[in-house]
């Protein structure tokens, strides 16, 4: 079907405000094939199914709305974590503030490095699981990502790898528009964990793309920060090998527009998938977690655990979907979205999907939006602990399921306090 | 202690009057039971007292060592001093036992401007305590109330009253649920706790807690009132021949 042609000339006009690269090297073609999907598919607007919920406009503009700087000298996120720091400033590397990126078990390379040179072994990956993830449905944003995006790191994972690489993602500039695509390749019963914490820049389309080789383990933590005004528009696709390992968790604090798109490919037996989220947002907050997870062999686990807690208006919503192949028998998948609303103004949209064709599966799903519970929050005041106090108790509580997914104490922790912080600084 | 007047309590949200003018006072170092049947307005005065939701009090009085409770928050309640162990104790995932009580001791330490329980001095208390009620390390630890059977819920009660030390303490049918040695050894816990300076108000529907918990004073309560009081002998009265003598006998 032929792109609508309000739609066509929206998408032109978002073309017209990128510059495309010159220069070869084995990427050319990759990004070409995603400009010409760009092309087909059309970027999102609000007829958009997919876009239901979500509002495309500020993520698809020429321009990148405004936002204004978050200034705060407190401490960051993972700031007492050992690890590897990979520093961008609306979206361009920092040389400077970041470690020397050499660190055992791993290769870590610069896409801006790396994109000029004749051959790579990361043009097996790059653009590849972002087109795999276009079927059923279509994600033009990731596909402009792989035609625009000119840095991001690119990670070969060949060994055990002694601390988290964390990517760092300052925001200096109120109109910045960045763009990043990440890289990583985890070898065969190689381990790594990757953090990503800041707000990026007004606003920010990332696209990483994970390869998981049989028995290898990848680890994601994630905290988008405290910046309000910020938007962004994230993917990670990923396809897991036999008995291999995906995690992620992100925690999202404010921010007036993000929605992150988790594609996962269940493609090797035995393998395992979780994808968890905590969101916390006050007044025109919007937040949207989009995940797809295909289940594509046997035995493999697949799970999803988000919850949200909405204030003052806010808005959160959710869309996943397990898809089970007919030969993907022996699945376990899982999938939980709950949100806690501490008013009347604030909703929770969601739209929990299965579609199974396999015979011998076990799938559940659950979905609910709630108040906070009037008899625990009252029993909590009956032992002398005041409203909002018990009103935090209770609301880190529910959040805690999510946090459980974090398989790292120490991370665990950290996001905890931050999400404890947070409610700390909103009570009231 | 705790001193009720004339307490006259309707549902918020309908027609119904629920207490008809509630007279009791409960003085210091006394033990005072009330029982009657269901529906006659027990478990409203405990929620009353304690400040729960949904109810709205229509005339009366009732202060705690003179202060007026009905304008208090639940919180302020227990700040100075009330103390409600529920009928049903409500469970609390995510929440641990430990923290729970840990920030409950400290928030009423801070409302009476004392200094807060150090982590150290809070752990050997609340070792010892739960050892006397048979309460193991891993209930400490688990979340408020989840998983317990209904004697560790009881036992839970009494040993956050035991940590919090109030001046007035109320028992909601602290026995419903409760085998014989489960109920033993709650009120084990509550005698533990009986001194001078404390009350007791202790609602139940059978005389089998009051064999355990040795009453001062039994009121018998009906229809919103308490229509009759006595010493020990009445709730054997209850006992052996039922409310409906009494009821007979007052109406």
């Amino acid at each position: 079907m032929a792109v609508a042609q309000t739609k066509q000339s929206a998408t032109e006009a978002r073309l017209a405000s990128l510059v495309a690269h010159e220069g070869g090297g084995w990427i050319s073609s990759g990004r070409q094939a995603a400009l010409e999907r760009v092309r087909m598919m059309g970027l999102p607007d609000r007829r958009d199914e997919y876009w239901k919920y979500t509002r495309p406009d500020t993520l698809v503009q020429a321009e990148a709305p405004k936002a204004a700087l978050f200034e705060t000298t407190d401490p960051r996120v993972f700031d007492g974590i050992d690890r590897l720091k990979i520093v961008f400033t609306d979206g361009v590397f920092d040389a400077d503030a970041s470690d020397d990126l050499s660190l055992e078990g791993l290769n870590i390379e610069r896409l801006a490095d790396i994109a000029g040179k004749d051959i790579h072994w990361a043009k097996d990956l790059y653009g590849v699981l972002e087109t795999n993830g276009q079927t059923p449905v279509e994600r033009p944003l990731a596909a402009l990502n792989t035609a625009f995006a000119t840095d991001g790191v690119v990670i070969h994972v060949t060994g055990q790898v002694s601390k988290p690489v964390s990517l760092i993602y300052n925001h200096r500039s109120e109109v910045s528009d960045a763009m990043l695509h990440h890289l990583v390749k985890v070898d065969a019963g190689a381990k790594v964990t990757i953090l990503e914490n800041g707000p990026a820049a007004a606003r920010f389309n990332k696209v990483m793309e994970v390869e998981i080789a049989d028995g290898a383990e990848f680890h994601h933590v994630r905290a988008q920060g405290r910046d309000h005004e910020r938007r962004a528009i994230t993917h990670i696709f990923t396809r897991l090998g036999v008995e291999s390992v995906f995690k992620s968790f992100t925690l999202t604090a404010n921010g007036m527009m993000t929605r992150n798109e988790c594609v996962i490919e269940l493609t090797g037996d035995d393998a395992v998938a979780h994808v968890a989220g905590a969101a916390v947002g006050d007044g025109d907050f919007h937040h949207d977690d989009t995940v797809f997870i295909t289940h594509d062999a046997v035995n493999c686990e697949s799970r999803q655990v988000f919850k949200k807690v909405l204030r003052n208006g806010a808005t959160g919503v959710f869309q996943g979907k397990i898809l089970v192949k007919p030969d993907a028998q022996k699945t376990d998948g899982y999938q939980i979205s709950q949100s806690l609303l501490l008013d009347e103004d604030s909703q929770f949209l969601a739209k929990p999907e299965l579609e199974i064709y396999a015979d011998d599966v076990a799938c559940s799903h659950g979905s609910t939006s709630g108040a906070i519970d009037e008899e625990a929050l009252f029993y909590l005041r009956a032992r002398g602990v005041p409203k909002n106090i018990a009103t935090d108790l209770l609301t880190l509580a529910f959040l805690a399921e999510a946090v459980l997914e974090i398989e790292d104490e120490a991370l665990a922790e950290e996001i905890s306090s931050r999400l404890e912080g947070w409610l700390v600084r909103h009570n009231g | 202690m705790l001193e009720i007047k004339d307490l006259k309590v309707k549902l918020e949200d309908e027609d119904k009057q629920i207490l008809k003018g509630v007279n009791l006072t409960v003085e210091a170092g006394k033990v005072h039971a009330i029982m009657g049947p269901n529906g006659s307005g027990k478990s409203t005065l405990s929620y009353v007292l304690s400040g729960r939701d949904g109810y709205e009090v229509t005339d009366g009085s009732a202060t705690l060592e003179g202060e007026d409770l009905l304008d208090m928050d639940p919180e302020e309640r227990a700040a100075l001093g009330m103390f409600l162990a529920f009928q049903y104790p409500v469970e609390i995932p995510g929440v641990g036992n430990m923290t729970f009580l840990r920030t409950a001791v400290n928030a009423q330490r801070k409302a009476r401007g004392e200094d807060e329980m150090s982590a150290s001095d809070f752990l050997k208390e609340i070792r010892a305590k739960a050892k006397t009620l048979k309460i193991d390390a891993d209930m400490l630890k688990r979340p408020v109330n989840v998983g317990f059977s209904g004697g560790e819920k009881k036992r839970n009660e009494i040993l956050q009253m035991a940590m919090l030390e109030p001046k007035m303490c109320i028992l909601d049918e602290t026995d419903s649920g409760l085998d014989v040695d489960a109920m033993k050894l709650v009120a084990e816990g509550v005698n533990a706790l009986r001194s001078e300076g404390r009350g007791f108000l202790v609602i139940t529907h059978y005389q089998r807690l009051l064999d355990h918990i040795k009453p001062d004073v039994v009121h018998i309560m009906a229809n919103g009132r308490i229509v009759k009081t006595g010493g020990p002998e009445l709730a054997l009265e209850v006992e052996n021949n039922g409310y409906a003598d009494i009821l007979a006998e007052v109406a």
